[in-house]
């Protein structure tokens, strides 16, 4: 049963277009009061048509729940104890990170109604510093997608134009900040799961080094290259939300015990004599026009910051996407076999025993483009394939990172590239599965190397966002947001992010 | 078949051994390793594999492990690499056990199983020692119709020990198995019961002609529950394939379950020789690095082990080779030993009353010895008191009788049961004068110089008293009692 929601205050509204730091300021001031920025959250995605019918923003969304999370922390506000980073800021989560008392169903089938009973760290940290997750974003299914079409409910529509897709697989996230829902969310890359839908929606999105976010309670898909990342309006409201969530964390094993700095500090630092990277394998003679002049215009300003653009080489990135697509479905076929109708999700039984019911369950359960991935995986990790594929590709990874290394110690502070080869494109149009997963071919590498990478909105071209990409060296996420703060200010004024022509 | 053309084939034998660490949780997550809870009470949302969790290491299962393979003489590998080996099962959550592949722990180890006549050890090689995490169980007889799981066991760790195919013969299965048991028991790695599932053997088996090399196809024995089903089953299957051979056939490599009721190995029907496991190294676990600091602790912290236990109690407390190899037998029967000789100060007397006494009782109530009621302090004690005179060795046979039904130390037994030895006169001479008359027969041939029966009227008043008559008091007492009853 739902509690009637009267409209949230015009403050309130007004408050949610504010940067993230002004926001959590006047929480805790008591200035504004979580319950109602909350509210305007709410009205916002009914304002843009955030349901299924339109934009198909979230897979669920609790109103009531979230309403009484936003009351539970006014009573906290005002008192001594620190209410957090994020007091009282709405945020939002994509659907494969593990939340209570809402459903997980990583856009698919089978975990359709799927509620986890413990919450991932990257939540319970939200929780800690006073967020409210006001609902779980839609996604492709098992991150596995660059468009957000592949979810068993529905595809997401890109809120800049609604003929076109989001980017994916964090479409939902990308799209929520984009539409004004939310100042944050949570997305998570594999292969640039994150900066490719912030660069076709026109929002901020950074991938963290591999091993500055916990992994507990993400959903694996290729788990040596996941990553939980934040989508932010600003560069600004990203630095916040990945503070936020970095850490070491004793239940993955993979973080990083080290020290966790204050992104946002690094607002007002200058990039005089700051050496940025060009790799001219980024582009190709056969870019889009429209993305190679707004990245130009991108490197221009840099120049103009006092900062010395340099050609560089990363001579192994066109193996990136061939690479990306063994490694990480392998580690997918693997991760996905937990999904066999035995003891959560989707169960169908078959007159074939448990061998039927493993079909049935997995057939039914799972979409093409994951059954796809897990053939493909099954097949590269086989007995006789396993030397020809999966371990040449660890090779070639090898040197993929080092190119990387190479690169940075050559003394380069970071990288600039394009974040996606086209803006985004209309629902439907991208049908050949490879030609989808060459969306990724500018994010795919930093994975792989486990280097930390931005995309910010560097211009426009008809009205549709274009991101420009910075990558910084392992655990350089503060050289990054340098970076890219100061670009954010160069270009603003020129275009804003997520603005509508 | 005949006796002639069985001589020409020779048994070869290798062994694959699944030993459970004897850790407090679970080998990737908190849970508790406990055996016996009721199903599905020790999960959580890793080792139930739910979607999200991630494995952490138990350091305590790497102490353990590493120590196991420091006491059969493995050389540690300072990194070795977790690895999913995937396969479809109920009872397996993940879809993948977490093992170690073409990394493991550690390698190239042997144990030498005994000797031969000029005293050149026959060694059996272990080709690796590896950690892995177990299944949970699948039970199939609890639900009519459909199969339960359960899911405690899931995530517990182990180790497997991969011998080399050294064995050739039941007897050396058997003794390598006896060996390997009572290593990793004085190792205090695990508990390596067959009952409790702490250990689990299968055993490779093949036959070769006498005197060739080459090895023959194997077959993969499982199902055996006992050290002396491993043997019999050793046995079975090494005649069924001289019967093979013999008739002209030859090997299929295959799974064979030992079936102990009618004494044969027979096809296992699983298709697992068909399994593609796809390893691949686990991404969600860091390599495992071992400094050398750490080797060398775990090295220094090792445990004595049987064989040098039995040297050091020949020369410490002079017990025999036979008596030695008795006392090593578990690591528990040799502490509680040391332990009191070292309380009573009375090797020899420990030695009899541990080889005598203790083992009965402990036989008697089916327990460890870690478990007995008499601690050994106890019983050093009550050693003590026999050498110091304050009670008889035959009262100290009854002290020990109450002290394993009640556990209270002797000097509370002697104390409620008045068996401290008496060497009171008045109390003697009563007991003697007692004897005298309700035997005057005896009293009189004794008086009249039959001193043999000296003997039997001492052992009269010792009953008397039950047992704590101090003898030698009685026997100056005797003559004396006695002349003095005949002059009344």
């Amino acid at each position: 049963m739902r509690l009637h929601h009267q409209r949230a205050s015009d403050a309130a509204h007004k408050l949610l277009a504010q940067p993230l730091s002004e926001c959590v300021a006047c929480v805790r001031e008591g200035g504004a009061v979580p319950v109602d920025l909350v509210g305007a959250a709410f009205d916002r995605a009914d304002d843009v048509g955030a349901g299924r019918e339109s934009l198909n923003i979230f897979t669920s969304t609790d109103r009531d729940r979230a309403t009484e999370h936003a009351k539970s922390l006014a009573a906290h506000m005002g008192l001594a104890e620190a209410p957090g980073n994020l007091a009282g800021v709405p945020v939002a989560v994509k659907d494969n990170i593990a939340t209570l008392h809402t459903p997980t169903t990583c856009g698919s089938r089978i975990l359709e109604g799927y509620v986890s009973p413990y919450e991932a760290t990257v939540v319970r940290r939200l929780h800690a510093n006073g967020a409210v997750i006001i609902g779980k974003t839609n996604m492709d299914e098992f991150a596995m997608g660059s468009s957000t079409e592949n979810s068993a409910y529905g595809p997401t529509r890109n809120p800049v134009d609604i003929r076109r897709v989001p980017g994916g697989s964090s479409g939902g996230s990308a799209a929520a900040v984009a539409a004004g829902i939310v100042r944050l969310a949570l997305g998570s890359e594999t292969g640039g799961s994150v900066r490719q839908p912030a660069s076709f929606c026109g929002v901020v999105g950074v991938k963290p080094t591999y091993g500055r976010v916990s992994r507990y309670g993400l959903v694996a898909f290729g788990s040596s290259l996941d990553q939980v990342g934040v989508l932010g309006r600003t560069v600004e409201d990203a630095a916040i939300g990945l503070e936020v969530i970095a850490g070491c964390d004793p239940l993955d094993a993979t973080t990083a015990d080290v020290p966790v700095p204050r992104y946002e500090l690094e607002k007002k630092a200058g990039l005089k004599g700051l050496v940025i990277g060009k790799p001219r394998e980024y582009f190709p003679e056969g870019l889009d026009p429209r993305v190679a002049h707004e990245c130009e215009r991108a490197l221009d300003a840099f120049r103009e910051l006092g900062a010395v653009v340099r050609d560089v080489s990363l001579p192994h990135t066109s193996y990136s996407i061939p690479v990306y697509y063994i490694v990480a479905p392998a580690e997918a076929s693997s991760n996905l076999a937990r999904f066999d109708g035995v003891r959560y999700g989707l169960r169908v039984m078959s007159e074939r025993g448990l061998g039927g019911m493993y079909e049935e369950t997995r057939a039914r359960g799972f979409g093409p483009e994951v059954i796809r991935r897990v053939l493909l995986g099954t097949y590269v990790l086989s007995a006789g394939y396993y030397d020809a594929y999966y371990k040449k590709a660890q090779s070639v990874r090898t040197l993929i990172a080092q190119d990387f290394r190479d690169v940075f110690a050559s003394g380069v502070d970071v990288l600039f590239t394009p974040t996606t080869p086209t803006p985004a494109f209309e629902l439907g149009a991208v049908k050949d599965p490879y030609e989808m997963y060459l969306s990724d071919i500018f994010t795919a590498g930093a994975n792989l190397a486990g280097v930390p990478a931005i995309s910010i909105p560097v211009g426009a071209a008809a009205g549709l966002p274009i991101g420009g990409q910075i990558i910084a060296p392992h655990f350089g996420e503060s050289v990054m947001f340098r970076s890219a703060f100061a670009l954010e200010r160069a270009l603003a004024g020129q275009y804003l992010p997520g603005e509508r022509e | 078949m005949t006796a002639a053309g069985r001589q020409d084939y020779e048994m070869v034998v290798g062994l694959e051994v699944h030993v459970q660490l004897k850790t407090r949780t679970k080998a990737f997550c908190s849970c508790s390793a406990d055996f016996g809870a009721p199903p599905n009470t020790n999960v959580c949302p890793v080792c139930l594999a739910l979607p999200g969790a991630l494995p952490v290491l138990n350091h305590h299962a790497v102490e353990l492990a590493l120590r196991a393979a420091i006491a059969l003489d493995c050389k540690v590998n300072e990194t070795s690499v977790f690895a999913r080996k995937n396969y479809f099962y109920p009872d397996l959550p993940k879809g993948y056990q977490i093992s170690q592949f073409d990394k493991p722990l550690a390698e190239k180890g042997w144990l030498a199983i005994g000797e031969l006549d000029d005293k050149t050890p026959v060694r059996v090689g272990i080709t690796r020692v590896h950690m892995e995490e177990d299944a949970g169980k699948s039970v199939h007889d609890r639900y009519n119709g459909a199969t339960a799981i359960d899911l405690n066991r899931a995530g517990v760790p182990l180790i497997e020990i991969v011998s080399e195919p050294d064995m050739r013969s039941s007897a050396e299965a058997g003794a390598y198995l006896r060996l390997l048991k009572q290593i990793l028991s004085y190792a205090g790695v695990s508990d390596v019961s067959m009952e409790e599932g702490s250990l689990r053997v299968d055993a490779n088996v093949s036959a070769r002609v006498r005197g060739t090399t080459r090895l023959g196809t194997k077959s993969e024995v499982k199902n055996m529950n006992s050290f002396s089903a491993v043997e019999r089953a050793v046995d079975a299957e090494f005649a069924r394939q001289v019967a093979v051979l013999e008739s002209g056939g030859t090997i299929v490599q295959q799974t064979m379950l030992w079936d102990g009721a009618k004494g044969e190995t027979r096809t296992s029907r699983s298709k697992e020789e068909s399994h593609d496991y796809r390893y691949f190294p686990e991404p969600d676990l860091p390599p495992l690095v071992l400094d050398k600091e750490w080797i060398a602790r775990a090295r220094r912290e090792l445990p004595e082990l049987p064989a040098a236990s039995r040297k050091r109690l020949m020369t410490e407390y002079k017990v025999s080779d036979a008596d030695a190899e008795l006392l090593t037998a578990s690591a528990g029967m040799r502490e509680y030993f040391e332990a009191v000789a070292r309380a009573s100060l009375d090797p020899k007397g420990a030695l009899n009353w541990v080889m005598g006494e203790v083992s009965a009782a402990v036989n008697a109530a089916g327990v460890r010895i870690d478990e007995f009621a008499v601690r050994p302090a106890d019983l050093g004690e009550l050693l003590r008191m026999v050498r110091d005179d304050v009670v008889s060795h035959t009262a100290a046979k009854r002290i020990f009788t109450r002290m394993v039904e009640t556990g209270k130390p002797p000097v509370q037994i002697a104390a409620e049961e008045g068996l401290q030895k008496v060497g009171d006169d008045s109390a003697l001479t009563g007991w003697i004068d007692e004897v005298l008359r309700e035997n005057p027969s005896e009293a009189t041939r004794y008086v009249n110089g039959e001193t043999k029966l000296q003997g039997v009227l001492v052992g009269l008043v010792m009953k008397k008293s039950k047992g704590t008559a101090d003898p030698k008091k009685v026997n100056q007492l005797l003559p004396e009692r006695a002349r003095a009853g005949a002059g009344s």
